[in-house]
């Protein structure tokens, strides 16, 4: 069974509104072949956290946004149909409590006319994900990708997204693979705190060294493992830093706050290539 | 012919900047901009070594000029993002994005309505008195702030508005008050059917409920942080009650800035926007 990754330039996690807003800067070719990854999506309808949701650092920004997002019925009934009209390849991110949770979300997504994929989100900075299932543990993360990965069928790839922890990543990557996923996403943002105190995860330029660390460690030490780069890509300079270190794609997220044209001008700069990979 | 839509992200240039009070006036050509604004949208612009980008109000568009179309924008410096920006020179090259936001809503009858603004987010009611003019509605204007220096002039609108009031809340110029403790006042003389705010919360709070009073409509422009204006980063949540009755948050950039009054749920504002009650 083959699964083809997307790439190697995605839109990251919620970053990228509900992708229609997209659709402006994207040139004359539109979102046409554009490789989404959703906002998480969970079960129910999350309103997300109080603000200030988002604070400007030298480098990059704090954010606790807290996944707000219509529920996954309205992402069905409403998000979804657009995305897939408008000729966008669309990874749903999930984001679930329990692991039943995870389970019910990858099936219904997987009989949704439309999904290209999965992104399983494994590494929300702790208090970010609040109300989420407990995935510090490579174990867990990986018990979580094996539940998604029995419902949803193998010829669609699922991405297991970490926190680009240097000192685990590579024990997260191995387990995540092994359950089952596709492809690893590295890099999200890392745990930090707002100037009040408050918790975040930080995002941007700051932490593309700390990601690209993380994606070096996990393909040298599992180079049947395909990564998938993410963390201050915004230009083909950064993108190719990934590429380099011997990922097969890069996710573009804080970048296009910065510049919503970011991604669009990556994809013309970095000419798609097929990637047929084999599922494990 | 054909209305244009849409954001365009472009490379603008400053061609004008004026200090008047404490604000910075800044003019500036940003191709397809002017075009496609409404007023109400706002316009994203990014600044030196910073991730995040700043949302300015439109002040003011004109059509043609030796530059072309240009937008005019108000900017307080307030961080150091703002600073930059009005530290722009002429010939500085800035990138834009815009129109952002749903623009107010006009009323296809003629009829009479009550503007009220304060500080430099009162910017986006100058555009807006001149399309009501042109539909023969009966504009009556407030300018307020806490002082002279804080306040945008309504000399230009004079040509919009059937009748202005300026109120600030030291006096140093025009009527000694706060806007928020005249607005019913306010809106009884004006007789208004619609009611358009753009300023701080409490201002925006008070045009809402002093209308709902009345029985008029209202229409509120949220000044909410936009880390990307672009609807992109779900960082600036506005809470609100839909058509079905139902609490959402919704983005203030995307489904804002203009909303109407009597579906914002006040009370969830502050700890939404971040601010202490």
């Amino acid at each position: 069974m083959s699964a083809q990754l997307p790439g190697p330039v995605m839109v990251a996690a919620g970053c990228g509104g509900t992708g229609r807003e997209l659709e402006a800067y994207a040139g004359p070719a539109g979102l046409v072949g554009l490789d989404l990854v959703t906002r998480s999506i969970t079960l129910d309808a999350r309103a997300g956290g109080a603000g200030p949701r988002i604070a400007e650092v030298p480098g990059g920004l704090v954010n606790a946004v807290g996944l707000p997002n219509p529920g996954l019925d309205h992402f069905l009934a409403t998000e979804l149909p657009w995305l897939v009209r408008a000729g966008v390849r669309v990874l749903v991110s999930i984001a679930g409590a329990t692991m039943g949770e995870y389970a019910d979300l990858a099936r219904r997504l997987s009989s949704a006319p439309g999904v290209a994929g999965l992104e399983v989100n494994v590494g929300a900075p702790d208090d970010v994900g609040t109300g989420l299932f407990e995935v510090r543990e490579p174990f867990h993360a990986a018990s979580v990708v094996a539940a998604v990965r029995r419902e949803f069928p193998t010829d669609r790839p699922v991405l297991a997204k970490l926190r680009p922890d240097v000192s685990r990543i590579v024990e997260g990557a191995r387990s995540c693979h092994e359950a089952g996923a596709t492809a690893v996403v590295v890099g999200n943002a890392v745990p930090a705190a707002f100037p009040d105190g408050r918790s975040g995860g930080l995002s941007g330029p700051a932490v593309a060294p700390i990601a690209l660390r993380c994606v070096a460690e996990v393909h040298r030490a599992l180079p049947g493992v395909p990564v998938i780069g993410c963390g201050g890509v915004r230009d083909l300079r950064s993108a190719n830093a990934y590429l380099d270190a011997g990922a097969v794609a890069v996710q573009v997220g804080t970048a296009l706050l910065h510049d919503p044209t970011t991604v669009s001008r990556l994809r013309a700069d970095l000419a798609p290539t097929d990637r047929l990979m084999e599922d494990a | 012919m054909t209305e244009v839509r849409g954001a365009v992200h472009v490379e603008g240039e400053v061609v004008a900047t004026k200090r008047i009070g404490a604000f910075r006036h800044l003019t500036l050509t940003a191709p397809g901009v002017p075009e496609r604004f409404r007023a109400g949208t706002f316009v994203a612009v990014t600044v030196a070594d910073h991730v995040a980008r700043r949302a300015l109000w439109v002040h003011r568009v004109r059509a043609s000029s030796a530059y072309g179309p240009t937008l005019d924008v108000v900017v307080e410096a307030r961080g150091s993002g703002t600073q930059w920006l009005t530290a722009q020179p002429v010939g500085a090259r800035i990138a834009i994005t815009g129109p952002l936001g749903r623009p107010f809503a006009l009323p296809k009858e003629p009829v009479a309505c009550l503007l009220v603004g304060e500080g430099y987010a009162a910017a986006p009611l100058f555009p807006l008195a001149e399309r009501l003019r042109e539909r023969g509605c009966q504009v009556s204007l407030v300018v307020s702030a806490p002082d002279e220096a804080h306040l945008l002039s309504a000399l230009e609108a004079r040509r919009s508005a059937r009748s202005v009031t300026v109120l600030t809340a030291d006096g140093s110029v025009g009527v000694r008050g706060r806007v928020t403790d005249a607005l019913d006042d306010l809106v009884a003389r004006s007789d208004a059917d619609i009611v358009y705010a753009a300023g701080p919360t409490p201002v925006l709070a008070a045009a809402a409920s002093a209308a709902e009073r009345s029985g008029a409509w209202s229409q509120v422009a949220v000044e909410a942080p936009t880390p990307c204006g672009t609807g992109l980063c779900h960082g600036c949540p506005l809470p609100v009650v839909g058509e079905d009755g139902v609490d959402r948050v919704v983005r203030a950039c995307t489904e804002g800035p203009v909303v109407r009054g009597d579906r914002v749920r006040w009370d969830a504002l502050p700890d939404a926007l971040g601010q202490a009650r």
